[in-house]
């Protein structure tokens, strides 16, 4: 259960190998979190992941998730709920995977374009709604998104990204208010660039943050109950502003 | 039916899947339930039972479906700041229908009443027959049930105890269906006093009162101007009242560190009334005042280090610096927010956290370091007291025991309040002290066996009782109790 500060005994991160997701269990197992599911693709980097989070005092679990094999998640994600009986409920699920794709590349290889937004898009409606349900049944618990701004406003520069990231906010914030009121709270967070290993050394705006803002973002999300949640926080504004940007104007902005 | 069939995949899942919560939590019967302090809202089936039988008829249909009905648990009139009478995907029993007062004896001060009556209705009910509750917390707007499954104390803790050392019987719904009756000195009854609603439904209480000739008390007030003092003054003997309570000022820094005003107080015989008191024609007469209530949405942050300030101020520089025999109507000293509807709502939309401790005698050093840490951090908390706790009673996860009782309320938004509180958990522990369970929505379960070492007899029971965990709460899970 969760306290009085929202913070989840229990989580379940799918994509358990994701940079913002593992900071987040971290930051959640240093206040009430006691097990952790890392759903994700089998590798060694999932078995790394589970076991630097076992060192802070977790127990943890490795399930083998993978988001474009859709037909499996009904099965596999539910057993985690179901497993554990009353005593094993998931407080919060944070859905983390995700696949920036490679714009240039992609639009030139449709295949791998429509990989992109089967992972991003196709692959979370699933995963997205079979959480929800078990959520549901359960009466309680947080499902939290990670969306990104990329998906306020589709850029030329990545909007096959953007697109798959338009679509799953459309959806979370849908997905929150079917069930507003049902006990199950639903979090859409829209970082910014995050700086991680991947894109450390590349230029970055003054809105870059880190994988440890965005965790720190969730913590404080969840004791206000929020439904949307920027990171950094300036965002709501910024996009505020971008959102209404006319079209000829935002082709030759430089974001 | 489970709520996943792991056998079938595909759209036939969804069809399972959907099912399973439409059976669960989707009707029109299911409520967002929250404590008194408001957070960590849960969902649930409310069933308000009417009679016994429509009571037990619920439970054995509970305790039919097993782990698989999510359990439930009675819940009074939702006062516990907590999370103790939620029950997230399950059902909670609204206990609030039970609410009849069955027979009062007057001569030997004795009355039974079914567990969802409040206290308030008891109070009014008694009063005007020169019969009192001997034991009542901070509102008398619980029920004799809650009363009951948290053995709530109040500002008579030294001379009366808590509340279970005047039940003289109790009829205990358990999880097979059947009805027993508990009596005092059974391992059932000191698991049941203070059990939070996990041994099962409490349907009847019987409740030895206390004998009043007036509907007064007769106030002493003194002022304290440091901690130190105001232990000293608390423990001082020689004092003659049964109520003592200390409202604290914990946001006075420096020197005035812990500055209170200390209030002692008694039932205001018959005599004591001055020859014109307009009491004289009607003593006994329950005349509770109530103002408005605050709107529905406040805005967060209202209490905050300057108003709560300017609050403190005002309280320690009006009241008497020590003044004798005031008379005050009984509500007013022993339920002082009950004027005020709804005052939870203050806090605004994140809620408030209570931190209720008790510290051991001989550990005053202690009770001062979590007062100074409060006091150091600038912590809004109003209304704070202290007072002293008399013997503890027989109930295993009954909060009181013999020492330094300190209760605070903080706006759950205060950046970082949980680490905060968990290093004071640490501090309260670490003196053989413990945290309230009927008002905790925070504490980490690992710091629970030091606070109740007979929280595994606790368990144990339990599991003999009610071995599918028909009985199970928000904080039963959360704690793993
Ligand atoms: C302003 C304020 C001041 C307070 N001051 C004090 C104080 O000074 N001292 C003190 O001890 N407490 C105090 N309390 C706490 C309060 O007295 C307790 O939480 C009390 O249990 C609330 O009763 P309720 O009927 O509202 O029960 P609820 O809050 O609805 O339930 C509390 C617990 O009792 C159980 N329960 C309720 N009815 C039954 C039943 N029929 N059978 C079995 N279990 C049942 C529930 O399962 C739950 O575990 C205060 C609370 C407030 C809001
Ligand atoms: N980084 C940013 O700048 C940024 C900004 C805004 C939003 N976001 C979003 O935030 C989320 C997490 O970001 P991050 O930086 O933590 O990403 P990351 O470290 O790159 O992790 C991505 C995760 O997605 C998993 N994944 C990819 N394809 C999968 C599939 N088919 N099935 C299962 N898992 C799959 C990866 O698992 P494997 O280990 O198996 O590959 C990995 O765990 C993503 O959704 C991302 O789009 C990121």
């Amino acid at each position: 259960m969760k306290d009085a500060f929202g913070a989840p005994q229990s989580l379940l991160v799918l994509g358990g190998t994701s940079e913002i997701g593992l900071a987040t269990a971290r930051r959640l197992i240093a206040r009430r979190t006691r097990t952790v599911w890392l759903a994700g693709r089998p590798s060694p980097a999932l078995t790394g992941a589970a076991d630097s989070l076992r060192a802070l005092g977790a127990a943890v679990h490795t399930v083998p998730f993978d988001a474009l094999d859709t037909d499996s998640h009904e099965e596999r994600l539910g057993k985690i709920f179901t497993e554990g009986g009353p005593a094993g409920d998931v407080d919060m699920v944070l859905l983390a995977f995700g696949v920036p794709g490679d714009q240039a590349r992609d639009e030139s290889d449709p295949v791998a374009a429509v990989r992109v937004a089967q992972t991003n898009y196709t692959g979370a409606v699933s995963a997205g709604l079979v959480c929800a349900g078990a959520l549901q049944a359960q009466g309680h618990g947080s499902l939290v998104v990670l969306s990104s701004v990329a998906g306020e406003r589709a850029r030329r520069a990545d909007f096959i990204y953007g697109s798959s990231k338009a679509g799953l906010d459309a959806f979370a914030q849908g997905l929150g208010d079917a069930l507003h009121g049902t006990g199950v709270h639903v979090m859409v967070v829209r970082p910014g660039s995050v700086r991680s290993k991947t894109t450390a050394g590349l230029a970055e705006g003054p809105l870059a943050t880190t994988p440890e803002a965005v965790a720190s973002a969730i913590e404080l999300g969840l004791r206000r109950r929020s439904e949307t949640v920027w990171v950094p926080g300036a965002l709501r504004v910024v996009m505020a502003a971008v959102r209404h940007a006319p079209r000829p104007l935002f082709r030759r902005l430089p974001v | 039916m489970p709520p996943f069939n792991t056998g079938i995949s595909g759209r036939d899942g969804y069809t399972v899947t959907f099912m399973a919560v439409e059976t669960h939590v989707l009707d029109d019967d299911c409520v967002a339930l929250s404590g008194w302090g408001r957070t960590a809202p849960t969902l649930a089936r409310v069933f308000r039972p009417r009679g016994h039988a429509e009571a037990a008829e619920a439970v054995r249909a509970r305790a039919a479906r097993g782990s698989i009905g999510r359990g439930t648990i009675a819940r009074g009139l939702g006062r516990a700041y907590g999370d103790a009478a939620q029950n997230a995907g399950g059902t909670v029993l609204d206990m609030t229908g039970l609410d009849r007062i069955l027979a009062v004896d007057t001569t030997a001060g004795l009355v039974v009443c079914e567990a969802g009556v409040s206290l308030h209705r008891l109070m009014a009910a008694l009063l005007p027959l020169g019969w009192f509750v001997p034991v009542t917390p901070g509102t008398r707007y619980v029920t004799v049930g809650g009363a009951v499954a948290s053995d709530v104390h109040g500002t008579n803790h030294q001379a009366a105890g808590s509340f279970a050392r005047h039940v003289t019987a109790l009829g205990l719904l358990t999880a097979d269906g059947g009805v027993r009756t508990v009596l005092p000195g059974t391992p059932l009854f000191d698991a049941t006093t203070g059990g939070l609603g996990l041994t099962g439904v409490i349907l009847s209480v019987t409740l030895r009162l206390l004998p009043v000739e007036t509907s007064l008390m007769s106030v002493d007030t003194e002022r304290a101007h440091d901690l130190d003092d105001l232990m000293d003054r608390l423990g001082s003997t020689g004092h003659h009242r049964s109520h003592a309570v200390a409202w604290i000022d914990l946001l006075a820094r420096g020197a005035a560190t812990g500055r209170a005003v200390l209030t002692r107080a008694d039932h205001a015989p018959y005599d004591a009334l001055p020859r014109r008191h307009r009491a004289r024609r009607e003593p006994l007469a329950f005349r509770p005042g109530r103002l408005p209530a605050p709107p529905p949405y406040v805005p967060g942050g209202l209490l905050n280090r300057t108003t709560v300030g300017l609050l403190n101020e005002l309280r320690y520089r009006r009241a008497a610096r020590a003044s004798t025999g005031r008379l005050q109507p009984l509500t007013a000293f022993l339920h002082p927010l009950d004027g005020i509807p709804h005052r939870n709502r203050v806090y605004g939309r994140e809620g408030v956290v209570p931190y209720r401790c008790v510290v051991p005698y001989g550990q005053e050093e202690a009770l001062r370091r979590v007062v100074l840490r409060i006091a150091g951090r600038g912590c809004p908390s109003s209304p704070a007291t202290l007072r002293r706790f008399g013997a503890g009673g027989p109930g295993w996860l009954s909060f009181p025991r013999p020492g330094w009782a300190l209760a605070l309320d903080l706006p759950a938004g205060l950046p970082g309040l949980g680490v905060f509180l968990d290093t004071l958990d640490e501090e309260v522990a670490g003196a053989g002290g413990r945290v309230c369970l009927a008002q905790d929505s925070r504490v980490r379960p690992e710091a629970l066996a030091a606070m109740y070492p007979r929280l595994d007899e606790f368990r144990a029971l339990r599991a003999e009782l009610d071995p599918r965990s028909t009985f199970t709460s928000d904080l039963s899970r959360r704690l793993a109790l």
